[in-house]
């Protein structure tokens, strides 16, 4: 079987299970079920945009978490002001898209060196988390949206049908939504990867400077991708900002920004759905390990098992030195070693079979 | 008469104090063959660095069929029609060698054409029987050749090889020669080699370089005879 059809297969199985979930969830789960599903879908999303950008672009950018945050800001702020979801929805994947060209132009076309670019995208988010936090007085208002510094936001209304205000999108409503959005920007993102676009930017991850004297602009490439990523990270937001009808700025915290890399870590790079298990897997564990709360006196154990970045940590330390390819591509070396040995075995056998 | 195809005017790369290359003025003509020898620390690789936009000269000019390059970026020049293969072959080693290949080619070319070229590409280097590997799996002879169908596919008009026979065995050195010579009936090549037996296979014309500076230029059987030639590359040895 060849690489190409190995894909296909797999192709099929994402979309088969994915659209089997996305229909038969709500009708077989609780509605609270169905409304932490949904939480995991929009930060898979957000998985995807890293995944994109570092996995696939080569970029490493800590402040993934900066897109998000924006675009969550921005829908809230917008909705206040207009009331009518479409256009902030736009504006959420626009304004953060924009902010991407802007800071992504000064780095890559400043050629900063990798290391540099992942301190400056995680400064940014850090001035975002630190600007938006001393915003809480009266003062700091942008038209009828008041920005509530550390207090955050609340109430924001939800997206409603295009153009029609009278047809809010419902509880479930927003897990069809987000799950279909997850859907899409997956295999969105297997059909960019798969263009010329796709590849030429694979090979600047391999060699940049290969690349450039190939004649690729390296340049404008890596800016496209990062745009993309970008506009993703602030459809997230939007979505995530909805869901709880609430944004503050530990949106742009570091426990946020950390969060996204270790679902691609995790996951592992190179892969899309690898960074989607990656997401939900460690979503659903911190859940399950926060649910585990002892209520008074308990033994040491588990205090322990109920404290959940201790548990997460030790599972990110443990990826990074007995699995660093991630979960999906140490997997599939796996199988395709299996798969070696078996056609080995098999051609081994078959001259004796024709004696 | 029209420009030649390549020409340096007082080309120079200073870094700090050190002149690495000094005032070449070096002429190429269409079609031409060069081939260029040196020490190592010539500057032969600053030299190349300069032509493909890799590095800025300090002063001086490159013209490219009369356009002058030499500040211009290294995409512009490939985009141009000048290509390059590297002293350490530079080469996507994640990939496979197909994908390597399709990815210079998809550059001129799309669709059912780019596969055509591809697979008729591997078959000219030589290496159709392991396509679908990993070009980090293989040898360094072969990662070689991978470069050279890099840079064959994106159909330059005058070809740079850094020792384009470096670590490759004697019958590999031989099949390389052959392919520099089947290049040069369409296209332009500057090589770059310290192998001598390699150079009297494919010269004409050669340039000797030393400390940054054009010693001489001649016919390559003359170089051979050379005392000059000789004395900097067998100096250490009289020395010691």
């Amino acid at each position: 079987m060849s690489r190409r059809s190995l894909n296909l297969v797999g192709l099929v199985a994402v979309g088969i299970v994915g659209l089997a979930f996305l229909f038969l969830t709500p009708r077989l789960a609780e509605l609270d079920t169905v409304l932490d599903l949904t939480v995991y879908m929009i930060m898979a999303i957000l998985a995807l945009s890293l995944a994109l950008i570092w996995g696939y672009g080569g970029i490493l950018c800590f402040g993934q978490a900066a897109f998000f945050g924006l675009g969550a800001y921005t829908y809230a702020i917008a909705m206040f002001n207009i009331g009518e979801s479409t256009l902030p929805l736009l504006l959420a994947i626009i304004l953060p898209a924009a902010f991407a060209a802007l800071l992504g132009y000064f780095m890559f076309y400043g050629r900063i060196s990798d290391v540099y670019l992942g301190v400056i995208t995680l400064t940014v988010t850090l001035i975002l988390f630190n600007s938006v936090n001393s915003t809480a007085g009266p003062e700091f208002h942008i038209g009828a949206a008041r920005l509530g510094g550390f207090n955050g936001i609340p109430g924001i209304p939800p997206l409603n049908w295009p153009f029609n205000k009278s047809a809010p999108i419902d509880l479930e409503g927003m897990f069809y939504l987000s799950t279909a959005s997850l859907l899409l920007t997956y295999f969105g993102l297997r059909l960019l990867l798969a263009s010329q676009f796709g590849h030429v930017m694979v090979g600047i991850r391999e060699n940049e400077r290969r690349a450039e004297l190939l004649g690729y602009d390296p340049r404008v490439y890596k800016l496209a991708t990062f745009i993309v990523g970008g506009a993703l990270a602030g459809f997230a937001g939007c979505l995530f900002a909805n869901w709880g009808n609430f944004v503050s700025p530990t949106i742009f915290g570091l426990a946020q920004s950390a969060q996204i890399i270790i679902w691609v870590i995790v996951g592992g790079r190179g892969t899309l759905i690898g960074p989607v298990i990656g997401c939900i897997g460690m979503q659903w564990l911190s859940a399950a390990l926060g649910a585990n709360q002892p209520s008074g006196s308990s033994d040491l154990w588990s205090k322990i098992f109920a404290n959940a970045p201790l548990i997460l940590g030790i599972i990110l330390i443990a990826f990074v030195l007995l699995v660093p390819k991630g979960l999906v591509p140490t997997l599939a070396d796996i199988a395709a070693s299996l798969l070696r040995r078996r056609q080995r075995e098999r051609r081994g056998l078959s001259p004796q079979q024709a004696e | 008469m029209a420009a030649p195809l390549l020409q340096t005017r007082d080309l120079s790369m200073h870094f700090g104090g050190v002149k690495a290359v000094n005032n070449i003025n070096f002429t190429l003509a269409e079609g031409e063959l060069r081939c260029l020898i040196g020490p190592n620390g010539a500057g032969k690789s600053t030299f190349f660095k300069m032509l493909t936009g890799q590095l800025e000269p300090s002063h001086g000019e490159v013209l490219f069929r009369g356009h002058d390059i030499s500040r211009a970026h290294a995409h512009q020049i490939a985009r141009l029609g000048i290509g390059i293969k590297t002293q350490v072959p530079s080469v996507f080693d994640g990939l496979s060698v197909r994908e390597n290949i399709h990815l210079a080619a998809s550059r001129l070319h799309s669709g059912e054409r780019t596969r055509q070229l591809v697979d008729e590409m591997l078959e000219r280097i030589g290496l159709a029987h392991v396509a679908d590997r990993a070009v980090g799996q293989l040898a360094h002879g072969q990662r070689q050749w991978v470069e050279l169908g890099l840079v064959l596919s994106t159909d330059p008009q005058l070809l740079l090889l850094d020792e384009p026979a470096a670590g490759m065995t004697h019958e590999e050195v031989h099949k390389t020669a052959e392919l520099v010579r089947e290049i040069n009936r369409s296209k332009a090549l500057i090589v770059v080699e310290h192998d001598m037996q390699f150079i009297s296979m494919i010269a004409k014309q050669v340039t000797v370089f030393n400390r940054g500076s054009i010693l001489v230029e001649d016919a390559v059987e003359n170089i051979l005879r050379n005392p000059l030639v000789r004395d900097i590359y067998l100096g250490k040895q009289a020395l010691a």
